[in-house]
């Protein structure tokens, strides 16, 4: 593989070629969701990549993609000060390159097994400019699926060209679907998102999730303006992170009924990454006393990172936090796929007198896909929560 | 290393002093290989192009999905089904006719390369994210052939126009795509072909497909193998492989006779080179070197030739492959290096099979023994006796093959025993012929003449036995195409009764035109037929839906029938089938055919089998209401129309006028009759040249043959003529011996012929195409390739004969003083 000719392109997006070739510097590893996001940097060639897996012979792109990647600034920009208004924005936000529905669930069978289900579901825009309606719509629409256990973890991933109705997502009622993948307002629901249903499925997994939830959303950052940096970068970014889901999972054929609470993130933008920002751990934690925790930490090459967060306390008021009221430290790691990826986190947020260890509900949790990451369910004393890792 | 120098250069030298011999080793080494890879040239062309068409998407063929009449159907059903879980991929597909370029055939196909099933590779690459999307992105790309741009005489990157004003996306060559087609993103072609959200199928995973046979809502499954031409045009290759063996078994005669009598006649230079000391193993490696090298020039200009033969062959082949399957062949030859070393591979193994008599000969030579006629003559009876009895065992063997075989293989063993126990049995059966007759003949020169043509007989059997073989492959092979093209065009006028036939362009129309036809005063009878294609037993074929009218019951002729099968047709639930798919499927009258309908299995009993020549699919008669009953979301294909002639043309008008049909939907009886004989000539258009040519090598092989021996021959004449015999006496006498020769050889040629013809129609056409002729002989065309044969051996004796007239006294004489 020639390294040089590839070189930008690598830089912004190049896990997935990365991954297929162990002589490649590591730091500029950089995979799925900060890549899907921040992969706007160079997008569409980030999503592209993504989308076409990794393939060991890609021709020198810069002039193929120089006509067609309109300027991220063409993109609407994400600024402060926006007022959500809902359904509307569950539905997909035109003009922004880059969006996400993204559900996780911490699942529990009646013999006490844990399970983590993931659902994830990424519109990318090829250009700025509106929509043609049918084969020109260029939109390139992806989803990602796991099911994991103690002892296995199974993923999957689809792709489809928007505007033939293959993929898509509609605020009204709210549906989002890929193929038979799907999230989807049950019917006769009374509000949006009160009542869904989500599925998915990959040769040796299947799952069907019956979500409900009664409470408010929960917009994070300064009122669902997200920073990513302390350049600028950011996105909208609300949640509803009080679901409640039953319903079945099966791996390897096997059926298990399962309950527990999940999260869904809403996240839209068209703003790339900084250069110097290299991966990206990212917790969501339901807390046994009823309060839940968002908390993601940006690496950045020079070894320090970008964290922050937003406490969610039992009624859904939010608070955020900043650098200075977290202390993060990864305490152990695993080897996976020639990586060696953290999956114990020493969490504390002295000012919630929160103290806590995650592990790995199954440490091997690597979502072994075009573009691989690690993702899964953790557990701590007191609670369960989801963790992406990312540009390891 | 200087003993073998000299000893090849003394070897050599008799080709020098002997150039005709040279020429005659060339011609037949030459012959044979030219004859045999041209053909090989064609149908590896042919294949390539099949496994181009069919490993265009993914890398193989693809299982799909279709509507059962092959008619487009709404692009909303590939979202549909995708959401329900089936991993297809939308394709739509039509021909398309270039501004410009109105004779050329082009297929335009339309993918979406993100959702293709398998590997994703399309024209055996995988695309990369810049070419998927330059792919689909607007302008987008319109792949092609190298070999199909260069046709169309444009370059890369143009955009030409369809005739209804569509412009395609930039052309951009691909290596590996079928010849004919172009390939371009759905979202361009949809508009191009006119088909706005509609779908020509879906492409269907294959493993998936091999785990969900039952197809979903009104669309039929077809399983990957199924769509494979190669299948289809299996039969159509081997025929002509056949004839190329034939060719290359003919030519390889003509050199094993030229090596043959170069070692008789250098026997005196063997024995004097083994005298001065030169080993036997060292002559038969010179010898050996010798023929090798003669092979390698034969094999070389063979090659060279066989291309030539094959591009000139090539568009004929194309046509019939066209015309017959719908197969798409590239026009212009694209050859592997691989192919022209087995071309001289082929000739070097030719040459050293048709040698290996005489190297064996040769290591044995008696080192004193004289060149001694009489000795000759003995051993070649004991030769002979061994041959006849290699001959009787070919006839068992082809008695065997008939009684026991069954299939294609089988028929050709058949034919390939039956050809060489002739041949082998010719000699014999010649020379106990003229034995008989000898022992009749009183006058001293009608003895001399008998007994002289027996001590011919050893050095012009090869010649005789390709002659047999060619005139009797002609004779066969002339009879089952004439034979055929009778029963054909009989057929065909039977069949084809309707005057008009009209296409609707779709259901609607369909629907529209079938009321507005009832009430046109001007015809007669409306014969409305819906049509589906289904597959049995892995074999495509289409079930036609007919109503009952006495058109049927008067022109469709039935090969095999129950009583009153149309009535049972009309009534029961019932069905008929073509020759040619009863054979497949091994079903007989009586027998039910289980046909998969989207309901589930139905199976209607056979009550008639009728002729369907020259169709490779299947083909299903059965009344309209029961088809109907199965599928009843079809609308007509077809409205076949009885009007009077004379009312043809107002009628067309009318049409036109009405459903602005375009001209290829609209098609009378005499169109259709011109096409399908045209297909018929194209597809023997080859065999005939092929046909010829291989009646040409035996002509050139007795010619040789005859004029090697002719050099030897003033030593058994000079006597004759010193007894008072004149020149031109022993001209006539020895003419009359070739044809003696040459007319027994006919007149054996002639049953063997007929037995061929009949192996032809009875045994190779059925287990090729499924359909068996009558035997038909035609005693004017067998008079004339008689006639033809005849003045084949006169050309081929009349200018050593002119030599042997010419021949001055003292060269008669000088044979006397210079004994061999």
């Amino acid at each position: 593989m020639k390294i040089k000719p590839m070189f930008r392109v690598l830089l912004s997006v190049g896990a997935s070629l990365l991954a297929k070739n162990s002589r490649a510097p590591r730091p500029i590893r950089q995979p799925k969701l900060s890549l899907i996001f921040f992969a706007s940097k160079l997008a569409p060639t980030g999503v592209l990549l993504l989308l076409l897996g990794a393939c060991d012979k890609i021709p020198a792109p810069e002039e193929s993609f120089a006509g067609l990647g309109s300027d991220a600034a063409d993109f609407a920009q994400v600024v402060p000060g926006k007022v959500f208004s809902f359904p509307e924005d569950h539905g997909p936000h035109a003009g922004f390159r880059i969006e996400w529905w993204y559900v996780t669930a911490n699942l529990k069978d009646a013999q006490g097994n844990l399970f983590g289900v993931q659902w994830t579901l990424f519109r990318n825009a090829l250009k700025a400019e509106p929509t043609q309606p049918g084969w020109h719509d260029s939109t390139i629409w992806l989803g990602h699926a796991a099911v994991t256990s103690a002892t296995r973890h199974y993923a999957a991933e689809r792709y489809a060209r928007g505007g033939v109705d293959q993929a898509g997502a509609q605020a009204e009622p709210f549906n989002a679907w890929i193929d038979d993948w799907k999230f989807t307002t049950r019917p006769g629901a009374g509000s949006p998102l009160a009542d869904m249903q989500l599925k998915a499925g990959g040769p040796q997994f299947a799952y069907d999730l019956h979500l409900t939830s009664s409470r408010p959303l929960v917009l994070q950052g300064d009122n669902g303006y997200s920073r990513k940096s302390d350049q600028g970068q950011a996105s909208y970014y609300y949640s509803q992170p009080f679901f409640t889901a039953t319903g079945s999972v099966s791996i390897d054929g096997k059926v298990y009924q399962v309950t527990g609470p999940a999260w869904l993130d809403r996240e839209w933008s068209s703003q790339p990454l900084s250069a110097s920002q290299t991966g990206w751990d990212w917790f969501s934690l339901h807390l046994d006393r009823g309060e839940q925790l968002m908390l993601f930490r940006v690496r950045q090459k020079d070894g320090a990172g970008y964290l922050t967060g937003t406490w969610i306390d039992r009624e859904g008021h939010t608070q955020t936090l900043h650098n200075a009221d977290i202390q993060l430290t990864p305490l152990a790691t695993t080897d996976i796929d020639g990586r060696s990826i953290p999956t114990r986190w020493s969490l504390k947020i002295p000012g919630k007198q929160l103290d806590i260890t995650t592990e790995a509900v199954n440490p091997k949790a690597w979502m072994n896909l075009s573009i691989p990451y690690w993702e899964g369910p953790v557990r701590f004393e007191g609670g369960v929560g989801y963790l992406e890792m990312t540009g390891y | 290393m200087a003993v073998f120098y000299w000893t090849l250069r003394a070897l050599l030298s008799h080709w020098r002093r002997h150039p005709v011999q040279f020429f005659s080793v060339l011609t037949g080494l030459w012959l044979a290989t030219a004859l045999l890879t041209g053909v090989q040239a064609l149908n590896s062309q042919a294949r390539d192009s099949y496994a181009r068409a069919s490993q265009l998407i993914g890398g193989e063929p693809q299982a799909s999905l279709s509507a059962p009449d092959a008619a487009s159907f709404p692009q909303a059903l590939f979202a549909e089904l995708r959401r329900a879980g089936w991993p297809v991929s939308p394709v739509v597909q039509g021909r398309v006719v270039l501004k410009g370029h109105e004779d050329q055939r082009l297929q335009l196909m339309g993918i979406d390369p993100v959702s293709l099933p398998g590997s994703g590779a399309v024209a055996g690459q995988r695309l990369s994210q810049a070419q998927m999307l330059a792919f689909f992105d607007p302008p987008g790309r319109t792949w092609i052939a190298p070999q199909t741009l260069q046709a169309l005489g444009l370059q890369e990157g143009a955009q030409p126009q369809t005739t209804s004003g569509h412009a395609l996306p930039p052309l951009q060559v691909q290596a590996d795509m079928a010849p004919g087609m172009l390939l371009t993103d759905i979202g361009f072609a949809q508009p191009v072909l006119e088909m706005p959200g509609r779908l020509s199928r879906l492409l269907v995973d294959k493993a998936y497909a091999a785990r969900h046979p039952t197809p979903p809502a009104a669309l039929q499954l077809k399983q990957g193998e199924d769509n494979n031409l190669a299948r289809l045009t299996e039969s159509f290759h081997l025929n002509l492989d056949a004839l190329g063996f034939l060719s290359f078994v003919v030519g390889l005669f003509i050199v094993h006779a030229a090596i043959g009598l170069a070692l008789e006649q250098r026997r005196g230079l063997l024995r004097t080179l083994r005298a001065c000391g030169v080993s036997a193993r060292l002559l038969i490696l010179s010898l050996a070197v010798e023929l090798g090298a003669l092979a390698l020039l034969g094999g070389l200009l063979g090659v060279a030739s066989g291309y030539l033969l094959a591009s000139l062959l090539l568009p004929d082949v194309a046509a019939s492959l066209r015309g017959l399957y719908g197969a798409e062949v590239a026009g212009q030859l694209s050859l592997s290096p691989l192919w022209w070393v087995a071309g001289l591979g082929l000739s070097l193994f030719g040459a050293l099979l048709a040698g290996a008599s005489s190297l064996w000969r040769a290591a044995r030579l008696p080192l004193l023994a004289l060149a001694n006629a009489q000795a000759w003559h003995e051993a070649h009876g004991r030769w002979l006796r061994r041959q006849g009895w290699v001959a009787l065992t070919a006839l068992v063997i082809a008695l065997l093959a008939l009684a026991l075989g069954d299939s294609l293989a089988a028929g050709f063993v058949l034919m390939a025993a039956l050809l060489l126990g002739a041949a082998l049995g010719l000699p014999v059966v010649l020379n106990g012929v003229l034995k008989a007759v000898l022992g009749r003949s009183r006058s001293v020169l009608g003895q001399w003449f008998l007994a002289d043509c027996r001590q011919q007989l050893p050095a012009l059997s090869l010649a005789l036995m390709a002659l047999l073989l060619a005139l009797a492959a002609n004779i066969g092979a002339g009879s089952m195409t004439s034979g055929f093209r009778q029963t054909f065009n009989n057929w065909l006028e039977q069949r084809l009764t309707a005057e008009l036939y009209l296409n609707p362009q779709n259901p609607a129309q369909a629907e529209q035109m079938n009321s507005w036809l009832t009430q046109q005063p001007l015809v007669q009878t409306v014969l409305p037929t819906w049509q589906v294609a289904v597959q049995l037993q892995g074999w495509p074929a289409d079930v036609f839906g007919v109503v009952d009218d006495p058109t049927y019951r008067q022109h469709w002729p039935l090969l095999e029938a129950t009583n009153a099968p149309w009535d049972q047709l009309q009534q029961d639930d019932t069905v008929m089938l073509s020759e040619q798919l009863a054979r497949r499927l091994n079903v007989e009258l009586g027998d039910a055919v289980a046909i998969p309908t989207p309901q589930g299995v139905w199976s209607p009993k056979v009550v008639g089998i009728y002729a369907d020549y020259g169709n490779p699919r299947g083909h299903v008669l059965v009344n309209a209401q029961h088809l109907l009953a199965h599928w009843p979301t079809l609308s007509p294909a077809r409205f076949n129309l009885r009007v009077a002639p004379a009312n043809v043309a107002p009628l067309v008008r009318e049409v036109q006028r009405e459903f602005g049909l375009e001209d290829s939907h609209i098609v009378d009886q005499q169109q259709l009759k011109g096409w399908s004989s045209q297909v018929f000539e194209r597809t023997f258009a080859a065999t005939a040249a092929l046909n010829s040519l291989t009646l040409s090598v035996a002509g050139v092989a007795l010619f040789i043959s005859l004029l090697t021996q002719s050099q030897s021959r003033l030593g058994q004449l000079a006597p004759l003529w010193a007894l008072g015999v004149t020149r031109r006496q022993l001209m006539l006498l020895n003419l009359g011996q070739t044809w003696l020769l040459a007319v027994l050889t006919l007149v054996l040629a002639l049953p063997l012929g007929l037995l061929l013809a009949w192996c032809l129609d009875a045994v190779i056409n059925v287990q090729a195409f499924g359909w068996r002729l009558p035997l038909q002989v035609f005693p004017w065309q067998l008079a004339q390739l008689l006639g033809l044969a005849m003045l084949a051996t006169l050309l081929a004796s009349a200018w050593p004969l002119w030599q042997l007239y010419r021949s001055r006294p003292a060269d008669l004489l000088r044979t006397f003083a210079h004994e061999d």
